[in-house]
């Protein structure tokens, strides 16, 4: 059976971990392979980077960090933050990433999100989406949350759905950073009308916030950043959780 | 031992070569005819599309090459459906070796396929030390249906081939780089053959 995936995300900064980074057992935290690597040992399914630089040497810190990981960690990783072009996803996925995130860059250029599935097939193209509940309507923002479009969250994800994306990185910006839970009904909605995984993004806090996302929100994989990064929650003791409540997982 | 990874432009081959690597080996990335042929073990890997991966095979003439191989083969993703009889993927004439048709996963499961499965019926060499059951990654639209050719099996939706032999010839349609510990017993399993 296809198992529910769990996925630590690292915000990268030239090369490096940034924030919220904790753990106690590592010679450097900051270090992403050391993270990503410890995160495959204890049972991560997925890794996420997401690159928050804004240097002239981005592109080449990036590929470079994007091979160090390739070389050293055996699970899949996908790689986002700043991607906008077709030869921007080929030097990444030469150097092993496995799959690229795209967000601003596909609402600015929708056909891009065609290119890259026609390129490179759909399966290595993510496209995540962040939205905002606003009145009532869920409508997509750019810039970390900070700037509406006038899209609508369930819209826009069919649209890139049919342009060929592979799958569907949804945040909730009215969950990110409360620890109050994944946006359950939004992602159950976006896994009815669209034929495609759905990862949940945004609010993750305890154990029981994963299993209400896979049971009530029907996301195939969930994304979580400091719970993992502060050992709040041990991705063995989650899985073993999941198991228990008839949950799928890889053990 | 020499390994080679044909390198025909489709896909993600350093992580195939870094797999490798980390169990000990090193392996040449190579699209020469007479490189291919002198390997020990040849890798033939894939990710993409099925009729643009076979035009770049036709370009490079190792369409003909590869299944007059006769040292271990292993197919890995695209690279086992290519080495089918034909794929739905692009109306795609495959390579022949294992004789069964590739087909699109029916829209009654989410497609593609991404994450782990579990793999059955395990019957093979390969997985020596995999226990029944055990996960691998998959990333999938597209699928080969049992045959007497099946050395593992999956449940998505239906039960499929996730893995086929043939004489020399070896397929897996997840990706043994990508999927942990297991994932490495299964290639080192295949270049220990």
């Amino acid at each position: 059976m296809l198992a529910k995936r769990i996925v630590p995300c690292l915000d990268i900064k030239n090369g490096r971990t940034v924030k919220g980074v904790n753990f106690v057992d590592l010679r450097d935290a900051g270090d992403p392979v050391e993270l990503a690597k410890k995160y495959a040992a204890t049972g991560a399914d997925e890794l996420v980077f997401l690159d928050i630089s804004a240097t002239e040497e981005r592109r080449r810190t990036l590929v470079n960090l994007v091979r160090d990981v390739a070389a050293q960690v055996n699970i899949p990783f996908t790689v986002g933050g700043g991607i906008s072009s077709v030869e921007d996803v080929d030097i990444l996925l030469q150097n092993g990433a496995d799959k690229v995130s795209i967000n601003s860059s596909a609402v600015k250029r929708p056909q891009l999100v065609n290119e890259l599935s026609q390129k490179f097939g759909s399966q290595c193209v993510v496209v995540a989406i962040d939205a905002k509940k606003i009145d009532g309507e869920w409508i997509v923002h750019l810039v970390g949350g900070k700037v509406p479009t006038e899209l609508n969250l369930f819209d826009w994800a069919k649209e890139v759905e049919e342009r060929g994306a592979g799958e569907i990185l949804f945040t909730s910006m009215n969950n990110d950073g409360t620890k109050d839970g994944f946006a359950n009904d939004a992602l159950a909605r976006l896994s009815e009308e669209l034929n495609i995984p759905i990862i949940a993004s945004g609010g993750a806090g305890n154990v029981q916030h994963f299993i209400d996302t896979f049971k009530d929100g029907k996301a195939d994989a969930a994304l979580a950043a400091s719970v993992f990064h502060f050992q709040e929650i041990e991705i063995p003791d989650l899985k073993q959780e999941l198991k228990k409540q008839g949950i799928p997982v890889r053990l | 031992m020499k390994i080679v990874i044909i390198n025909y432009g489709a896909g993600n081959i350093q992580s195939i070569r870094f797999a490798i690597e980390r169990l000990g080996y090193d392996a040449i990335l190579s699209n020469d005819v007479e490189e291919i042929k002198s390997a020990d073990k040849v890798i033939f890997p894939g990710v993409g599309e099925a009729s643009s991966a076979m035009k770049m095979l036709k370009a490079t003439g190792l369409d003909t090459v590869i299944p007059t191989l006769t040292q271990p083969v292993l197919g890995i993703c695209l690279g086992m459906q290519l080495m089918c009889k034909y794929s739905e993927e692009g109306d795609t004439t495959g390579l022949g070796v294992f004789d069964v048709d590739v087909k699109r996963f029916e829209n009654i499961v989410k497609v593609p396929q991404i994450g782990w499965n579990q793999i059955s019926g395990l019957g093979s060499k390969i997985f020596n030390n995999v226990k029944e059951g055990a996960y691998m990654y998959l990333v999938h639209s597209y699928y080969a249906p049992l045959t007497k050719e099946t050395i593992a099996t999956t449940e998505y939706g239906i039960q499929y081939s996730t893995a086929l032999q043939k004489a020399n010839f070896y397929g897996v349609q997840f990706h043994p780089e990508k999927s942990s510990t297991d994932g490495a017993q299964i290639l080192e399993n295949f270049l220990n053959l």
